[in-house]
């Protein structure tokens, strides 16, 4: 039994949990898990050095040790504070820290675009959580809005330094996983912003990454750019024989079309396993991937709108009264609807789509149909009135 | 079993009195009451020559909205198409490019945008989600047609006219919503 690690008993929301000496209070909070983990922006488990940077995972130490009972003075990021044995340690049940998390988000959004809509993040970002959970629902800040020049960093990855929060993953990813960074943070305070020199482009095999470990829409993967929205994909667990990585990804498929390959998330929004650029950019065909099924979505995401799990479908009973012949479709919706065309692959574009993407004019309803009534109120009474 | 309620009424089966077997005096009084409809004010209005007002609270047929430059407000963020509990909303968004800043609000738009009228079930919800202002419920309804397909409105149909160029257009097809809620 000599060999046995002394584990340390901590309290965190009055839920004791003995943990491994050297663990972080973050860390032994998710082994709790639920409500009493403290959310995270900057620190990565899978990212060496990462944390300590954007201050959402703060929590109050009421009690410091056995040894040495008195609180810390102030609040401590948790991801960066080591648990001590015996240590108390509050977070949600602290007034401080739900207060102090307030402030940190709206210092996060000082200079945050309201760029939800045309976000591609929009529906898997953490600052929206963050800020839904535990922000306030107005801004206080009147000034400009820091803006930048928009600034091309290769064909892959699409960089939107206006709603970057400078929690450094990124450039994690590139000193741990890549042979070397070309990338990272210049400037200091107000004005830093994360750039390459002289623009040279991110071209390294797992630089994809840097788009999951993102946990705002600073960095997105500009294969997808526009594409669709998260909530309207249908994310499938998929792998195939990958010679330089472990070929484990998420498909984000609309019908049969591969829109979007992620790695897959564990439940804390980290990546399971890295995965490759040739996964992530190259094999948008659904040919190329082996699928497992159905990604499970926690039923609170958006992305789970319209996933019909567990759907039992009610006998057809029209195909039976017909004797057996199928229902005569009266509108193949295809034939009409210019969204969606089974021509038009969007999945194949290497970027977004632009104008002239879609040729083929909207013909107006009354073009079409000449007897068609007029349709907006105006045309009513433009109508009525000349009779 | 015990009645539930005291609502029960008990039928009487008496026979039929003479007068109430030739009925005479039951058409009558029917009869009076159509009369009586004669000197009463109409219910009915001549349509389309005469017009019953919308209430400004009328969830109507869509329209989606310009800025007063005329460029379009929707940005395709989908949130519309996700609140819609019929999934009437389809869309496709494109890029903006360079020189078309004078047609669309914002960096992406809605390059295609349909919604089914015959799914649609007017509930209002697709202008509560929107965060750009761009679709209003008008204070009119989907007009009747011979075709499933023409119940298929897509952006051409759903766009009110350009300021710049029609300005009565835009106010009349914006309607007085729209103009509400902008201050
Ligand atoms: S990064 Fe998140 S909060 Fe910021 S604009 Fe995108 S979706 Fe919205
Ligand atoms: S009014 Fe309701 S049903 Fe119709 S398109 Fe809007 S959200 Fe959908
Ligand atoms: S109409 Fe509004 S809610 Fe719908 S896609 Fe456009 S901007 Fe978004
Ligand atoms: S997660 Fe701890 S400071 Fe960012």
């Amino acid at each position: 039994m000599a060999d046995e690690k002394k584990m340390m008993k901590v309290t965190i929301d009055n839920i004791t949990i003995e943990v491994e000496p050297g663990t972080s209070i973050l860390n032994a909070a998710r082994q709790i898990g639920g409500e009493v983990t403290p959310p995270a922006m900057c620190y990565y488990s899978k990212l060496k050095g990462s944390g300590g940077k954007c201050r959402t995972c703060l929590v109050e130490v009421a009690a410091g040790s056995t040894a040495d009972p008195r609180p810390m003075p102030k609040l401590v990021a948790s991801c960066r504070t080591n648990v001590m044995d015996g240590m108390v340690v509050k977070n949600i049940t602290s007034e401080k820290v739900i207060d102090a998390r307030k402030g940190v988000v709206e210092f996060l959004l000082i200079n945050h675009p309201l760029d939800c809509p045309i976000c591609d993040q929009a529906g898997e970002c953490s600052l929206q959580d963050l800020g839904y959970s535990h922000g306030s629902d107005d801004t206080r800040y009147e000034f400009p809005r820091r803006t930048f020049e928009k600034e091309n960093i290769g064909p892959y990855i699409q960089l939107h330094m206006t709603r970057c929060i400078l929690c450094y993953r990124c450039t994690y990813v590139a000193d741990q996983l890549t042979n070397e960074r070309v990338h990272g943070v210049l400037d200091r305070g107000d004005h830093s912003e994360i750039s390459t020199y002289i623009s040279k482009a991110i071209d390294n095999d797992f630089s994809g990454n840097m788009i999951d470990v993102c946990p705002v829409g600073a960095l997105t993967d500009k294969t997808f750019r526009f594409k669709n929205r998260v909530w309207f994909l249908k994310p499938l667990d998929a792998h195939r024989d990958c010679p330089t990585c472990c070929g484990k990804v998420t498909l984000w498929n609309r019908g049969d079309e591969v829109y979007r390959v992620t790695a897959r998330k564990d439940q804390w929004g980290e990546v399971e396993e890295w995965i490759c650029n040739t996964c992530r950019f190259e094999k948008k065909n659904t040919s190329d991937w082996i699928i497992e099924g159905p990604t499970k979505v926690n039923r609170h995401s958006v992305i789970s709108q319209g996933h019909y799990v567990g759907l039992k479908m009610p006998p057809e009973t029209l195909k039976r009264v017909m004797d057996g012949r199928d229902p005569r479709i009266l509108m193949e919706i295809h034939d009409v609807s210019g969204v969606n065309k089974p021509e038009i692959h969007l999945s194949e574009l290497p970027g977004p789509a632009h104008s002239h993407d879609f040729l083929e004019k909207d013909v107006t309803r009354a073009e079409e149909y000449p007897g068609h009534v007029p349709q907006t109120l105006a045309d009513v009474d433009a109508k009525t009135d000349s009779r | 079993m015990e009645a539930l309620t005291n609502r029960v009424k008990v039928m009487e089966r008496k026979p039929m009195t003479f007068v109430e077997k030739i009925y005479l005096w039951n058409i009558m009084k029917g009869m009076m009451i159509t009369l009586k409809h004669f000197f009463k004010k109409k219910a009915t209005i001549k349509y389309p020559e005469q017009k019953r007002p919308f209430s400004p609270v009328w969830r109507g047929l869509q329209i989606l909205n310009r800025d007063e430059e005329g460029r379009e407000r929707c940005t395709a963020c989908g949130l519309c198409a996700v609140a819609c509990p019929a999934e009437a909303i389809t869309m496709e968004a494109a890029e903006r490019e360079p020189g078309e800043e004078n047609l669309y609000r914002e960096e992406k738009y809605a390059a295609k945008y349909e919604i089914n009228m015959l799914r649609c079930i007017f509930c209002g919800l697709c202008e509560e989600a929107c965060p750009k202002d761009a679709i209003y419920l008008s204070e009119t309804f989907t007009p009747s047609n011979y075709t499933r397909e023409s119940f298929i409105y897509n952006k051409s149909d759903l766009l009110i006219p350009d300021p710049k160029t029609d300005p009565q257009g835009f106010a009349k097809a914006r309607g007085n919503r729209a103009k509400k809620e902008e201050v």
